[in-house]
């Protein structure tokens, strides 16, 4: 679409951004006031949020409302700032503008509501501990400061640990764990924090079958018990699949709603634009989800 | 080899100090971070040089005020000149403790000149003298106190603070997401390795604490995959260097037909020795080891393929 009109991608993003305000799905009513409430039962809600990197715009006015107990799924080309929203809700990152609420709260009241899965390069995982130790860390923040890992929170570890599938491996030291089970180490981790909402950042780049079917199947009961679940994801083959709500990210919100709603191909048109090479991809993955 | 109390001393107070430096060593060590040992070991001159200028004293707490201070601004700079000036971090580094070492040096030639703050001592030490220097009637050296000291406070705070440190080193924006600032981990560790050098300084000098941050964690981190355990390995390999390091200082020189040498330089030479060691040798990472395995292996393969008869 952009190239082939030979539109300056400001100008795109601009209709795109237009487009998608239209496109808005019901859920919830957008706020149009200056001041808009704090909705405490939306686990999510990002107003007016602008993010920028040396004053170089990475997401620009993102407004979203996230429904309790989803499984929602954040799409867009690399670079679209999928990775950098997650850091902005956490307050990884300075916000240039806007807010992100949990719970109607902002995130360093609402830390005991929110897991964090980063990327697995985010780390060393040449570093000296051993897999139970870094899922408990995820009992810290109930810890607090000075006081040591109890016995009960190293058997909820393990607990976590089984539920991720390697108990076996609790007292591996990381290195010597394969991609897919580090990443299941981390997604432990998060278990163990016991939160409402998990912010997920690419959990299924680059793991093995099995690792995959192991966070999925995580990830549904995760949502069967009324948590919600927001997962940065790169494969848009298994998008309709494995999630149930979307949000299609291209430093602006494209579109969000139900993914069945919302994962159409003039949407991903105007996600990645004029990438052609994607846009084959992506209609693949609309045969696919037809099929 | 005459042995005398005195060379119990001087082992005691280049052991004490190795362990000092060890223990925040390990952690500068696993955030890839060595060198700032290194720079904050040069950049707290002009911090020691602004202190005695103010109180006119080498009294220790001012020293170690001043010591921590510029340490911090040390990390500090560095940090802001890597962000604002998008140079990378070894190279803004360079700039900060290159140019606090050279304000400390100018200060001291400057305005210290006639007192006993000297370059070259700071750079070398002193280990061999530091048993004269006694405390009142107890016969223990200063130094001793001293290093002793602040290896005990870095002890109590890494035992304290032992799982936030680890989380620190590890993962700092999930220690930032929970809540426990890394920001504040971080310069707490630069203030810790500040106050250890400037302790050092006074006896033994910046050779060796240089070594003694990075050559002993190094050194354990070959041959353990536990980070309590490398604590413990850095720990008895920096006591071990102090004492190989003084008795090499003694003997080594003598056989070829020389005086002792220098402890401080013996102390960190020891230290390197034991690192080779280790990198040889350990059962997991060492290379000589992993040779012997693969040919092993090679040996294994090929009797697989021509079966014997």
């Amino acid at each position: 679409m952009a190239n082939s009109t030979g539109l300056t991608i400001p100008e795109t993003l601009e209709t795109m951004h237009n487009e998608s305000l239209q496109s808005q799905a019901t859920f919830p009513p957008k706020q149009t006031e200056d001041r808009p409430e704090h909705p405490p039962e939306i686990p999510l809600a990002i107003h007016d949020l602008t993010v920028a990197y040396h004053r170089k715009p990475v997401l620009w006015d993102i407004e979203l409302n996230i429904p309790e107990g989803k499984l929602v799924g954040i799409v867009g080309p690399n670079g679209a700032g999928k990775s950098t929203l997650l850091k902005a809700c956490l307050d990884l990152i300075p916000k240039t503008s806007g807010w992100a609420h949990i719970y109607g709260k902002p995130y360093r009241k609402a830390r005991h509501l929110v897991a964090y899965v980063p990327q697995r390069e985010s780390v060393d995982w040449d570093f000296p501990v051993s897999a139970l130790d870094v899922v408990a860390m995820g009992a810290y923040r109930r810890l607090g400061w000075f006081r040591r890992v109890s016995k009960e929170e190293k058997d909820r570890a393990l607990e976590s640990l089984e539920q991720v599938g390697i108990a076996h491996l609790a007292d591996r030291q990381i290195s010597q764990l394969s991609g897919g089970q580090q990443q299941r180490v981390f997604l432990a981790r998060a278990l163990m924090q016991d939160a409402e909402l998990y912010l997920m950042d690419e959990p299924f780049a680059a793991v093995d079958a099995a690792t995959e079917e192991a966070i999925v199947d995580l990830l549904r009961r995760l949502s069967e018990k009324g948590k919600t679940c927001l997962v940065v994801h790169h494969d848009l083959a298994t998008v309709t699949t494995y999630f149930d709500w979307l949000v299609l990210l291209n430093m602006r919100v494209v579109a969000d709603g139900p993914a069945g709603e919302i994962f159409t191909r003039e949407n991903l048109q105007k996600t990645y634009g004029g990438k052609l090479n994607l846009l084959e991809t992506a209609a693949e993955a609309l045969r696919h989800s037809i099929d | 080899m005459n042995w005398t109390s005195f060379d119990t001393w001087i082992v005691v107070v280049g052991a004490l100090c190795a362990v000092a430096c060890a223990l925040p060593g390990c952690f500068l060590v696993l955030r890839k971070m060595s060198m700032m040992g290194d720079a904050i070991s040069h950049a707290v001159l002009p911090g020691l040089a602004i202190a005695f200028l103010i109180t006119g004293s080498r009294a220790s707490i001012p020293m170690f005020l001043g010591a921590a201070i510029a340490g911090v601004l040390t990390a500090l700079f560095t940090q802001w000149i890597a962000r604002f000036g998008n140079v990378d971090r070894g190279a803004a580094m360079g700039i900060v403790f290159t140019t606090l070492f050279a304000i400390g040096l100018i200060l001291i030639r400057q305005a210290a000149d006639h007192v006993d703050l000297d370059p070259g001592c700071v750079l070398y030490g002193a280990i061999e003298l530091t048993p004269l220097d006694t405390v009142g009637q107890t016969g223990i050296p200063l130094a001793a106190l001293v290093n002793g000291g602040v290896l005990v406070a870095n002890l109590l705070i890494i035992l304290l603070l032992f799982k936030e440190f680890r989380m620190g080193a590890f993962d700092p924006a999930l220690a930032d997401t929970l809540g426990f600032s890394s920001q504040f981990l971080h310069y707490l560790l630069m203030t810790m390795v500040a106050i250890t050098t400037v302790a050092a300084f006074e006896s033994v000098g910046s050779i060796i604490v240089i070594a003694m941050l990075i050559v002993p964690p190094a050194t354990a981190l070959l041959l353990t995959r536990k980070l309590s355990w490398m604590l413990i390995i850095a720990s008895a390999t920096a006591v071990l260097s102090a004492l190989l390091g003084h008795v090499a200082a003694l003997t080594v020189p003598t056989w070829f037909g020389f005086e002792s040498t220098t402890t401080s330089g013996m102390i960190a030479f020891a230290a390197g020795v034991l690192f080779t060691l280790a990198w040889l040798f350990s059962p997991t990472e060492g290379i000589a080891v992993k040779y012997w395995r693969s040919r092993e292996e090679i040996t294994l393969e090929s009797s697989d393929k021509y079966p014997a008869e």
